[in-house]
């Protein structure tokens, strides 16, 4: 009894180990493909590539180190930027600045430099004050030297770097690089001080809609009645704000990658850095244009800041309207008589 | 000469971090920069699969177009290497590299690029051959001694392999053929335009 006790229970773990041993024999046939289960690039990336727009192509997974953006294995999204950057992005500056250029040469052909019709009155009118003077040209200082460091990355190496040679070339570029990096801070400080000075007089009113239907005085020679900042100026004050804006946000991430998240951001900031550039670089060169050659009296304004009064007359009638009232008029010592 | 390229047979990968260690050994890479790194897809799920990457010294290198100073150059080995005295430390290669493998040494707490910093396919860089400049700048030229790059020298399961594209290639192909299955030349098509055909 207890013999047969003992070989039933031989028996069945006989059985039982059999019994296991049958499928895991089973597992184990000469058309064993582990490919079939394993990661192939190629499928991952079409994976990727068909479905979850917004994640691109990226291919990532775990790592050791403590840096999550290292876990990306594989993203060719670089590819289509670099063909952006080494494209479009040549074509769009140069048609952009190049193109302001050429319309301002027009431009000057054709109308000439925009005169005080009545002549200089000799009088004359506090247009800015030494405060708004002072952040124009913060701003305007800090934006040139961005602006021409700013190029040199994307046009530097294929005007300056024949001229300099490699060597001066990487030098200057290296300069150029600590001069856009602090000066942005300034730049976006002036933006702050200009917004909060000039906004009140930059809202779009009724006299802006008659001053754009007048062409502004461009075009003919009337000119439309404007208050402090005419249409014009107030496009040349939105694109400033709201181009000085972008610039400032998305250098900001350029600056800090690790806020930006990761490199796709990156390469979608520096895109938009990119092109918002050189669309402010071509409306800066035309409100540079039109501050100087382009009329006569303008600059009086953002220098001494006391403009010719037959000037504020012509440009800016009820500005000075408002200003008269208050008795704002300093005539010159030795004024001369309107002609 | 020879077309010098990298290949990390994922079916051997064990996941040890051997190749980053040595790496980081070799060339006295700073804190903070991983010339090297191991990425396991899949982790934990069927088919997982760890890949060794850096630089893949590509053809038609995108860092090189993209890089404003003209700071990289191919050598007659086909390395993709940069001269950290040209480097102006400003992003680009970063923004265009499909690798992640430039890196950038913070300079300052400004958030200021360092020279950028990535593998050179243990062939140092612009400076003499083996000169202490050189080591200081870009690590160990072993190249220059006859000595291919330590990551795949040291290489616990001959995963990593580095070498000659065609006889890389040709290992790879018999490794595939006489064991049924392979997972691909990761980045090879991104970075080559051109894959190892079974």
């Amino acid at each position: 009894m207890r013999f047969s006790l003992r070989s039933l229970v031989a028996t069945f773990a006989v059985a039982m180990a059999l019994f296991a041993a049958v499928p895991a024999f089973a597992q184990q046939p000469s058309s064993v493909n582990p490919t079939a289960s394993a990661v192939q690039e190629r499928q991952l990336l079409d994976a990727l590539r068909a479905g979850t727009p917004g994640q691109g192509t990226t291919l990532s997974g775990r790592i050791t180190i403590p840096d999550a953006s290292a876990g990306n294995l594989i993203q060719p999204q670089g590819q289509a930027w670099r063909v952006f950057h080494q494209g479009a992005m040549h074509w769009i500056g140069a048609i952009a600045i190049l193109g302001m250029l050429v319309l301002l040469v027009v431009f000057y052909m054709t109308r000439g430099r925009i005169m005080i019709e009545a002549g200089r009155s000799g009088a004359t009118i506090l247009r800015f004050s030494t405060f708004e003077r002072f952040i124009h040209w913060l701003t305007a200082g800090c934006f040139i030297i961005l602006a021409l460091s700013g190029l040199n990355v994307t046009f530097g190496k294929f005007v300056l770097a024949p001229l300099f040679g490699e060597d001066a070339f990487a030098a200057m570029s290296q300069w150029a690089k600590y001069a856009h990096n602090f000066l942005a801070w300034p730049f976006m400080l002036g933006l702050v001080f200009m917004f909060v000075t000039w906004v009140v007089h930059n809202l779009p009113d009724s006299t802006d809609v008659n001053w754009i239907k007048k062409g502004g005085g461009l075009v003919g020679s009337e000119h439309p009645p404007a208050k402090k900042f005419n249409a014009g100026q107030k496009v040349i004050f939105w694109s400033v704000i709201i181009g000085g804006g972008l610039l400032s946000l998305s250098g900001v991430y350029l600056l800090f990658p690790e806020w930006a998240g990761g490199v796709l951001a990156l390469q979608f900031w520096n895109i938009i850095h990119g092109i918002v550039a050189v669309l402010l670089i071509a409306a800066m060169i035309a409100h540079i244009y039109i501050g100087s050659i382009g009329m006569e009296g303008a600059a009086d304004a953002m220098t001494s800041g006391e403009v010719d009064l037959n000037w504020a007359k012509e440009h800016h009638s009820l500005w000075v309207e408002e200003k008269m009232g208050k008795g704002s008029i300093h005539p010159h010592a030795a004024a001369q008589p309107a002609e | 000469m020879a077309r010098m390229k990298f290949l990390c047979d994922a079916d051997r990968c064990i996941e040890c971090n051997a190749c980053v260690t040595a790496c980081k050994n070799e060339h006295d890479v700073p804190w903070g920069i991983n010339r090297r790194r191991v990425v396991t897809l899949n982790d934990g799920k069927p088919g997982e699969r760890s890949i060794s990457m850096a630089c893949m010294h590509c053809t038609d290198a995108p860092c090189a177009a993209v890089c404003p100073v003209n700071c990289f150059y191919t050598t007659a080995d086909a390395v993709v290497l940069h001269s950290k005295e040209l480097c102006i430390g400003c992003g680009y290669c970063f923004y265009a590299c499909p690798f992640g493998a430039p890196q950038y040494p913070r300079v300052s707490n400004f958030g200021t690029r360092g020279k950028m910093d990535k593998c050179t396919y243990c062939a140092g860089g612009p400076l003499a051959d083996g000169s202490a400049a050189e080591y200081a700048s870009y690590g160990a030229n072993r190249l220059a001694e006859g000595k291919l790059p330590l990551c795949a020298e040291m290489c616990s399961t001959k995963a990593l392999l580095a070498g000659d594209s065609d006889m890389i290639a040709t290992i790879y192909k018999e490794r595939v053929l006489k064991r049924g299955y392979g997972s691909g030349a990761w980045g090879w098509q991104t970075a080559y335009k051109e894959t190892i055909a079974i």
